[in-house]
């Protein structure tokens, strides 16, 4: 990868050209600035926060700290592309219905992030929970209610398969 | 474009280098090679007949959680385990743990510890160098302009190991100490390394030799007096500073405290009939 000011990323199954970028720009400035993909959110723009979270070829990461260029014929999918708009996804929808969404600022990066954990972990305990989601902060919730709406997709997922 | 070019900035998971990037503190002048994309370097290989696990660079955190390298090196799963988040985890690579060289990286102690080697590329050929010379000091290293780390081997060892760190609280912290302790059946040796109580990773002989010439080889304990004889060696070997994250006396104090915890669990304390471990 050379100079590469131009090229093209692959953002939620969608071919997306990048013009006017500068070398070492963070994905998640491309995300937001160049492509008008505002779902994720930067705070920290230091890995320490997740509200910036996406998922980059399978593995939940942190936007601000890819360097949108290396992620050129990676698959990224943002909170954008979760679900279609006005029909939320399970995760999206039991974070409404458990009360886990005050402001709304880390939920994006949140919603990433409880999804990569229960495809790798369909019935997590509340520690495990805490443990996975310890790279995403919220100062609203307390996380109590954000525990609750994983534990519900949980449930609900379970039953359904059974 | 390595060899021909001296402002190439080499990018793994980013999780450093895109920190500083963020802050301005440093902008890629030249082209960036985003080394963690080259598949050869994200492998790992175990070699039962020298007894060796060769880790790619680019190989994350994640990765070296993986059962099938964890029960080979289980400290340095353990190590991988206190790194940040689930998301730095990810991203973040043994390569470039070693490439930053913070006293505090997680993965050091245990390639201190188990004598692992460095391997780095270059166009005039590949070279070897034992990890405690790779690290020259805080943030140094031994990679010269137009090298890549390309991979680390390190020993399976019989034997149990441990890595334990302190910090400010549970999770997402940065070592103030952390200890690596490795009991070694074959060659009837412990080995310990020490992180975030000097510029680098420190090893500390004495105490090395001190509990290796008073473990009960074959029973697997200790006398509580030996252990504690050993706390005090480690914490004698190490050479803190006080910062903002801690005090040297705590540091000091620390280190002691994790290696008598970490060796007490590979050998047992076998005190006098009645006395207290
Ligand atoms: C929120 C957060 C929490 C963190 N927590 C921890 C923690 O608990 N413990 C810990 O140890 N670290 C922690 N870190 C630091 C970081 O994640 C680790 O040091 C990690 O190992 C860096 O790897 P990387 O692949 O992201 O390196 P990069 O950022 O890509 O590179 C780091 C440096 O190494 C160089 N480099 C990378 N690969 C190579 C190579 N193959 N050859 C030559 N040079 C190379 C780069 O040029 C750069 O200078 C944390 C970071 C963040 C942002
Ligand atoms: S903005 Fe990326 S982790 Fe905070
Ligand atoms: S809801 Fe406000 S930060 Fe989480």
């Amino acid at each position: 990868m050379s100079e590469a000011e131009i090229y093209r990323l692959h953002v939620n199954g969608e071919r997306r050209d990048v013009t006017d970028s500068w070398v070492g720009e963070s994905l998640l400035d491309v995300l937001r600035d160049r492509l008008g993909l505002v779902g994720a959110k930067g705070a920290c723009e230091q890995g320490e926060c997740g509200s910036c979270s996406v998922i980059v070829d399978d593995e939940l990461v942190c936007s601000c700290l890819v360097m949108a260029a290396s992620a050129v014929g990676q698959r990224i999918v943002t909170v954008e592309g979760i679900a279609a708009p006005g029909t939320p996804s399970d995760v999206q929808q039991a974070f409404v219905d458990a009360g886990a969404v005050q402001c709304g600022f880390c939920t994006p990066g949140l919603i990433m992030a409880v999804h990569d954990l229960l495809d790798r972990t369909p019935a997590p305990t509340d520690t495990e929970i805490r443990e996975e989601l310890a790279g995403n902060v919220c100062r609203c919730t307390g996380y109590g209610r954000i525990i609750d709406a994983v534990q519900r997709v949980a449930v609900a997922r379970t039953e359904r398969a059974s | 474009m390595l060899a021909e070019r001296d402002d190439v900035t080499l990018l793994a998971g980013g999780t450093d280098a895109m920190v500083e990037i963020n802050d301005g503190h440093r902008r890629p002048q030249g082209p960036v090679v985003a080394v963690n994309r080259i598949p050869d370097l994200r492998s790992w290989r175990h070699d039962r007949a020298a007894g060796t696990l060769t880790i790619g660079a680019c190989v994350t955190y994640t990765e070296l959680m993986d059962p099938a390298i964890a029960t080979l090196v289980p400290a340095l799963a353990e190590a991988s385990r206190t790194v940040g988040s689930p998301q730095i985890r990810n991203a973040g690579t043994l390569g470039g743990n070693l490439g930053t060289c913070s006293p505090a990286g997680d993965g050091l102690p245990v390639l201190a510890a188990l004598d692992a080697t460095v391997t780095l590329a270059s166009r005039s050929g590949t070279r070897t160098m034992p990890v405690t010379e790779f690290m020259v000091g805080v943030k140094r290293t031994a990679i010269e302009p137009g090298e890549l780390i390309t991979e680390v081997t390190l020993p399976v060892v019989d034997g149990w190991q441990g890595y334990a760190k302190v910090g400010v609280r549970n999770a997402m912290v940065i070592a103030i100490a952390s200890t690596c302790v490795v009991f070694d059946r074959a060659a009837q040796t412990v080995r310990v390394a020490l992180g975030s109580v000097g510029p680098t990773i420190l090893r500390c002989p004495d105490a090395e030799a001190h509990l290796a010439s008073h473990v009960d080889w074959n029973t697997m304990s200790a006398a509580a007096d030996d252990l504690d004889r050993f706390g005090t060696l480690v914490s004698d070997a190490s050479r803190p500073i006080t910062d903002h994250r801690s005090s040297a006396e705590y540091r000091r104090h620390a280190v002691g405290v994790l290696a008598r915890r970490l060796a007490q669990r590979a050998a047992t304390p076998a005190g006098p009939p009645g006395a207290p471990a």
